[in-house]
């Protein structure tokens, strides 16, 4: 990176924090993918939203792309920089600006942690719905660039379901303000489209998030199974009663095997072929009253036990298992292919048998963990990237696995996002003239595309580029 | 021009696929996406404007143009999944077919929007027109899991999936949600169902305004959760006094024990409606909606709620208001001179409250835009993404107005 940028960034936040010597960059190379690697040309760490929009304005006049990043924990190689980018971290702006315990909404920076906005809001009874797995470190920010989900979001819904306002440095360097605290816009719903863009239309600097009520009443029950056909059944079964539980949780027989192996074990069953948790939350007695009818269709289903928790320390014995799997796992091997793909719920048994006949065929390590209740799949492949065979099989079978959610009329990521990790597989669901729009729509926001560049869209799939193809031949 | 249109079009889809309006307007109605997507081109090629319509009982079929184009006969439910809780639905099928397909087969969208029952569902998806169940449900967007759309230019796009969870790609569905057609013609939606509840129960409360947004604070205070809590106007509600309604849906049990906390909640006084008026009585606060030839949507929330409708009273009339007392958002319908609602819009934007004209006829549609005027910095954007999805501006829709 040119010494004359460097030194602008540095007069723009201070010396201490640019960096761009190749040991401080390699904490940078890689996000919670291990199979991407790339160090950036330099990192900038802003404290502030004029800082960000100094910085963004500064590359915008000398044309430098950039990649904002938060905590570096996404699993879709997204916020990794080339050498000709320049990174800007966004953790330092972690303050939690406001918070309106009536109506519900907190205002922060970019760069709280999401577990950390939960814990500053409890003390009034509320909390922040979506929780990714990696909540104890990963930024709002990031979970706003990627549309985070979680094991919560089956009734609460996703990232874009709790936010309603944002201000944004786009990526010309100049600031707007999409949404409303009501969570009504003015106009589109652009903070619609923004949430999950990958940072790709430009950086939130401020977020206004809806937070939940702390539930009166939370219920906790473990179920397990002699087959994962039968688990999958008593999915459909709970959510076709009508009821809809805070979250609904399916872990199989390698990955409670992993669990049950590690400091992090829970007593859930190893020798069933897959273990349910179900979580119900609500008014008291309306929680007791579902509580019951799912006892009963986890029965009915097959369920050999069904253990049930309404304590907080009991809640959190059940829960441990599946909070702590993916820790879990990294006993296995030295790295961890944490896959996203997304089924019709229906379809649950038969991709399991397939990612099963992937896993023997390509003699890898696969255990699952899951959100059923909304058929988002987490195929977690245990190796070590040192072995070139190995990974080479480790892409051949997280490829073999999309297109085999694909076919059963799935998505390629429900909640970690394309990046570039699944730039490939794009065309797999979206046809040229669709990605053509999606580029258009980014060009919107930002039309020299400086802004995270080379993710999300396969631009040689768009139309435009096959035209140029057919011209030329 | 107008016979010259009609005879291209004639050619395009045949003679069942062209008819006149009554003020002689040609009117497309293709019966396929592909169909569509060819009067767009043409429309483009030749600089025509459109008028898109959908089953004409929501928007006034009046904006000035060289043809319209209509989804009305893009009506098949294509695919209803009990399984999966999905359903991928052409843009013109009403959403009263729909509710009677999905009930049939123990399903149910949780989506009760103001109007006629026989809206098109692609006019609720377009307009964002969320009714009383976004109080336990959520706005239009949270029901709308992916969409086909054609452009401008004849182009067909498609945005999300047919799955719950999906961040493939940038979310071009919520662009169309409430993109009044500005972004392109909404041609089939995925949309995101539920099992029919097995009890649906509302209880009305009536009293002053005040007593009733007091109910409603409280009422939400004590943890209820009801899946609507719409206070209405007496002239809504066709009642004497202002209407607090309460509708609690789910599994017996847990409705039940709703239902018996909410007596103990308040000073109020809730009285259940026989199950056989229940609908009828929604339908008629629906309905009601169309009572005047403008309806307005106020974003705000529900501690604000009371002082709206005062802002409401002052600038306009308080005669048809339907509001959110828990989540917020008023709808207000009736007529007024387009200089008073340019003044409200100044006083609601004082008090950053958006106002969305959702039905107007057109010379007040193009006088003071769906939206009105944007936020410093929006109006570039806005202005690039009609272009990307209509290059030609054939889709005459006033999203800014002539301000």
């Amino acid at each position: 990176m040119n010494q004359s940028l460097l030194t602008s960034l540095s007069r723009i936040v201070g010396s201490r924090w640019v960096r761009h010597r190749r040991a401080e960059l390699a904490t940078y190379a890689m996000d919670g993918l291990p199979t991407h690697e790339s160090l950036p040309g330099a990192v900038v760490m802003p404290e502030s939203p004029g800082q960000v929009r100094q910085i963004v304005r500064l590359l915008h006049l000398v044309q430098v792309p950039f990649v904002a990043r938060g905590a570096g924990t996404g699993l879709s190689g997204g916020a990794l920089a080339d050498r000709e980018t320049v990174l800007i971290a966004l953790t330092r702006m972690n303050r939690i600006l406001s918070v309106d315990p009536v109506q519900r909404r907190a205002v922060l920076q970019p760069g709280v942690v999401n577990a950390r906005l939960s814990e500053a809001v409890q003390p009034m009874g509320l909390y922040y719905a979506p929780d990714p797995s990696s909540q104890t470190a990963c930024t709002v920010g990031g979970n706003v660039a990627e549309n985070a989900g979680g094991p919560h979001c089956l009734k609460y819904g996703v990232t874009t379901n709790h936010i309603v306002a944002l201000e944004v440095v786009l990526p010309d360097g100049s600031i707007t303000r999409l949404g409303s605290r009501q969570g009504e816009p003015w106009g589109p719903d652009l903070v619609g489209l923004f949430v999950g863009s990958e940072g790709m239309f430009g950086i939130a600097t401020e977020i206004t998030v809806r937070l939940e009520r702390i539930p009166d009443s939370v219920r906790t029950m473990l179920a397990d199974f002699m087959t994962v056909r039968a688990a999958s059944e008593a999915v459909s079964a709970i959510i076709a009663a009508g009821i809809v539980p805070a979250a609904l949780e399916m872990m199989d027989q390698a990955c409670v095997a992993a669990v049950e192996a590690s400091i992090y074990a829970a007593g859930y069953p190893t020798d069933a072929a897959a273990v349910l948790l179900v979580e119900l939350d609500g008014q008291g007695e309306a929680v007791e009253a579902e509580a019951t009818t799912v006892r009963e269709i986890l029965c009915s289903r097959g369920a050999r036990q069904v253990q049930s928790a309404s304590t907080a320390a009991d809640r959190a014995r059940l829960w441990q298992g599946r909070k702590k799997a993916f820790g879990a796992m990294g006993r296995i091997a030295p790295d961890l292919a944490v896959q996203d793909a997304v089924v019709p719920r229906s379809a649950l048994p038969d991709i399991m048998d397939q990612i099963e006949s992937i896993r023997r065929t390509h003699g890898l390590a696969i255990s699952n963990v899951f959100h059923a209740g909304d058929g988002n799949l987490h195929p977690n492949i245990s190796f070590d990237r040192r072995d070139p065979a190995v990974t080479k099989r480790v892409r051949l079978a997280c490829r073999e696995i999309m297109a085999a959610c694909v076919a059963a009329g799935g998505s390629i990521t429900g909640e970690h996002g394309v990046g570039n990790d699944k730039l490939d597989y794009m065309p797999w669901i979206f046809d040229a003239e669709s990605l053509g729009a999606m580029r258009a729509v980014r060009r919107a926001f930002d039309p020299t595309e400086l802004a995270n560049p080379g993710k999300v869209v396969p631009v040689h799939a768009c139309r435009e580029w096959c035209a140029v193809k057919s011209l030329r031949s | 021009m107008s016979d010259t249109i009609y005879t291209r079009l004639r050619a395009l889809l045949g003679t069942t696929g062209v008819e006149r309006d009554s003020d002689g307007t040609p009117r497309a109605t293709p019966d396929t996406a592909d169909a569509l997507t060819l009067v767009c081109r043409l429309a483009h090629e030749e600089g025509w404007k459109i008028r898109v319509e959908g089953r004409g009982t929501w928007l006034p079929s009046d904006a000035p143009a060289d043809l319209a184009v209509s989804t009305r006969a893009l009506e098949q439910i294509v695919s209803v999944s009990p399984a999966d809780l999905v359903a991928t639905v052409q843009a013109g099928a009403s959403v009263e077919m729909l509710r009677r397909r999905l009930a049939d087969s123990g399903m149910w969208l949780a989506v009760d929007p103001p109007g006629r029952a026989d809206r098109s569902i692609g006019s609720v998806v377009a307009t964002a027109t969320a009714g009383p169940l976004r109080q336990g449900f959520g706005p239009i967007r949270d029901h709308v899991l992916g969409c086909t759309v054609a452009t401008g230019d004849g182009r067909l796009v498609n945005a999300g999936g047919r799955v719950a969870k999906n961040v493939a790609g940038y979310d071009l569905t919520k662009l169309q949600v409430g993109g009044f057609g500005g972004f392109g013609i909404i041609v089939e939606v995925h949309l995101r169902l539920r099992a029919l509840p097995r009890a649906d129960v509302t209880l009305l409360a009536r009293g002053t305004r005040d007593a009733l947004t007091l109910a409603g604070r409280e009422l939400i205070a004590a943890h209820l959760l009801p899946a609507a809590l719409e206070l209405l106007s007496p002239a809504l509600a066709a009642e004497a006094d202002w209407v607090l309604a309460a509708r609690f849906v789910g599994t017996e049990g847990a409705v039940q024990a709703d239902v018996r906390r909410l007596a103990s909640v308040g000073e109020v006084t809730w009285i259940p409606l026989p199950p056989e008026r229940t609908a009828a009585f929604w339908s008629v606060a629906a309905r009601g909606t169309l009572g005047g030839p403008i309806t307005l949507r106020l974003g705000v929330l529900g501690d604000g709620v009371d002082e709206t409708i005062d802002l409401l009273a002052h600038d306009l009339d308080e005669g048809l208001v339907s509001a959110g007392a828990g989540q917020g958002m008023i709808r207000w319908t009736g007529d007024a001179l387009i200089e008073r609602i340019r003044a409200l819009r100044r006083a609601a934007a004082a008090r950053e409250i958006p106002v969305t004209l959702e039905r107007a006829p057109w010379r007040v549609r193009r006088a003071l835009g769906h939206f009105g005027a944007y936020r410093e910095g929006v109006g570039q954007i806005v202005g690039r993404l009609r272009d990307s999805f209509d290059p030609g501006q054939c889709l005459n829709v006033a999203l800014e107005g002539a301000e």
